[in-house]
């Protein structure tokens, strides 16, 4: 499900290895220390991990694989293995402080209902998907009439987890009708680093390769 | 005597003087148990394997199953059949008898030296029979408590079990949540379903109908309801397994001659192997036991015990949970398991889940089944850490 974790073991001729750790590091530093965190579709256990070890949050983790549950479980991460589409249902109203969703709701089958769980149970929600608006997925079905494989999307369409693409304005829109506040919108560029924040929005779409936005519930 | 019979023999004499360890507990330390009624003296036996360390934090329980008992990593006393579970447990295991003090208790009620229907009633100088009070699962493990409280282990690094192992386990992460660091229930369910009541009734039936339980007085008598407890056996054998791991096994081959004797023998392999199963069983098990443990498999309903909510079975706990099922096991099915780990999520407790990939059925956690041991290692390994036992 988390496909960073593949990408950690996949060489592809784009990847540059530290950038899926500031990706990781730019959502551990959304969280507040001390926090109890849900995510989900938490892959190897990365974020966990990091979390635990830098924030001293109290984490818990939702997986697919379970090649990937064993490794969590390995590192002494508390992770079960389950379905974000079936398994959120089950959570209590404000059971965490944040729920994460890294590079997961594009893989989910009910991207809007998981959001809506996601706002429910957390107080606050961390969410990364690779920008479908990014200009080189533009210029692959512009130009090449193809359907784009990048370092953040390196499937063919036929065998791709990702089901439900989207790009950043996308998914602003979706924020909105689910009633999520953004308190912060970060894009991240090919190398993993932020894109200047004074640029407009459209070149956000246009540049970054990922989006990372910290939401919470709208008030009332 | 032939073989059967010495084994026979060999079981009944386990009930008063078992072939392994035994903590005594006198008239003034009774067993108080649910149905109302204190027994006492009592007496409970147990196993144990690798050392207690200095700071007596290294204590893991294992719970066993219905038909199962204390010897985990031992020849059998009576049986000669290697330990139960020697494949998760022993020195270089996920339970590494190494590092951790292992203890196994066999249950109350049942038959291999812990007081039951087969030990005698110091009362009348005759086995208790069904005058034996109710079993319940809460009374297992108080009993277990009670042992450890004596043996000087004030609480456990880990609680393991499957089946009705687990629901022990389980027990005891809600019963003595501070003395329990870490739980591994395996294979289980929170409460007993309709269906498996239901399997189970059919079971004491079958023993019940058999004249020679003579109103579960036959110890006296000197007989035993063979027969009866052979078909309950048989009939519980199939739910612990699934329809793949028969076809796999047996397909409809015939015992021999591959052609059908026109006949009520065991023409089929499939049936010659239950009639096996069911033989050796009844020389090894009491049959008053497996129905007071049934029964106390029944009755269990952990939710119940605590207004109806499961969640509250585990508010506020600090243990860590590490919950297992198989993707074949239709009698304590994935659904159960799962309604575990989502009472403890709502509960706020640690908890991992596993569902382990078998063809094996509901035995699968007795079998060699290469991931749940590598989910118990990493699980088990890290809470060592945790508690700093590393």
């Amino acid at each position: 499900m988390n496909d960073l974790s593949r990408l950690n073991t996949e060489p592809h001729p784009d990847t540059h290895p530290a950038s899926e750790r500031l990706d990781l590091r730019l959502m551990a530093e959304m969280v507040e220390p001390g926090a109890r965190v849900l995510d989900v579709g938490c892959g190897d256990g990365s974020l966990l991990t990091l979390l635990r070890d830098t924030r001293q949050v109290d984490g818990r983790g939702i997986e697919l694989e379970r090649e990937n549950v064993n490794i969590c479980l390995a590192k002494g991460l508390a992770v079960i293995q389950g379905d974000a589409d079936t398994d959120l249902a089950n959570y209590p109203d404000d059971a965490f402080d944040y729920v994460i969703l890294s590079q997961t709701i594009q893989a989910t089958h009910r991207p809007r209902a998981v959001l809506e769980h996601m706002l429910r149970i957390g107080r606050k929600g961390i969410v990364s998907f690779p920008n479908f608006g990014h200009w080189r997925v533009r210029a692959d079905l512009l130009l090449r009439g193809r359907m784009p494989i990048t370092k953040n999307m390196p499937y063919s369409w036929y065998d791709t987890p990702n089901i439900h693409f989207c790009t950043i304005r996308d998914f602003m829109g979706l924020c909105g009708e689910v009633g999520a506040q953004m308190e912060r919108a970060v894009a991240l560029d090919g190398g993993g680093t932020p894109v200047r924040m004074t640029l407009p929005w459209w070149a956000w779409n246009l540049l970054g390769e990922q989006g990372v936005f910290l939401l919470r519930r709208e008030r009332g | 005597m032939n073989d059967l019979q010495k084994l026979a023999v060999e079981a009944r004499a386990q009930a008063d003087e078992p072939a392994s360890l035994v903590m005594h507990f006198t008239a003034d330390e009774p067993l108080r148990m649910d149905c109302g009624v204190a027994i006492a003296p009592w007496q409970i036996a147990y196993q144990a394997y690798g050392e207690l360390n200095a700071d007596r934090s290294n204590a893991v329980l294992i719970c066993h199953a219905l038909t199962g008992d204390q010897h985990v990593r031992n020849v059998h006393p009576v049986t000669g059949k290697t330990g139960w579970w020697e494949t998760l447990v022993g020195p270089g295991r996920p339970i590494d008898t190494d590092r951790y003090f292992v203890i196994c208790a066999n249950v109350i009620g049942g038959c291999m030296g812990t007081t039951g229907p087969a030990s005698t009633n110091p009362e009348t100088g005759k086995p208790y029979g069904i005058d034996f009070p109710l079993v319940t699962i809460r009374d297992m493990v108080r009993s277990q408590a009670m042992l450890l409280d004596k043996l000087g282990i004030k609480d456990l690094f880990c609680v393991v079990g499957g089946s009705m192992g687990g629901m022990q386990v389980l027990e005891w992460a809600a019963h003595y949540p501070e003395r329990v660091f870490a739980a591994m229930p395996i294979a289980a369910a929170a409460r007993h379903s309709a269906q498996n009541i239901a399997f189970h009734e059919v079971g004491r039936q079958a023993v019940m109908a058999d004249p020679d339980w003579a109103g579960g007085r036959y110890l006296d008598m000197g007989t035993r309801p063979r027969k009866g407890l052979a078909v309950a056996r048989m009939g519980a054998h199939v739910t612990y397994l699934s329809e793949s791991a028969l076809h796999r096994k047996f397909g409809r081959r015939f015992q021999s001659g591959g052609a059908p004797t026109f006949s009520f023998d065991a023409d089929f392999q499939i049936e010659s192997y239950l009639r096996y199963q069911g033989i050796t069983f009844v020389e090894r098990f009491d049959a008053n036991s497996y129905l007071y443990l049934t029964r106390a498999m029944d009755y269990f309903d952990l939710a119940d015990e605590h207004d109806g909510v499961l969640a509250n079975a585990f508010r506020g706990t600090r243990t860590r949970f590490c919950v297992m099922s198989f993707t074949s096991d239709w009698l304590f099915p994935t659904r159960d398991s799962r309604a575990i780990v989502h009472a403890l999520n709502a509960g706020g407790a640690s908890v991992s889940f596993v569902e382990i990939e078998s063809d094996k059925g509901h035995d699968a956690f007795l079998l060699d089944e290469p991931d749940m041991f590598a989910a118990s290692r990493g699980f088990i390994d890290a809470a060592a850490r945790a508690r700093g036992l590393a």
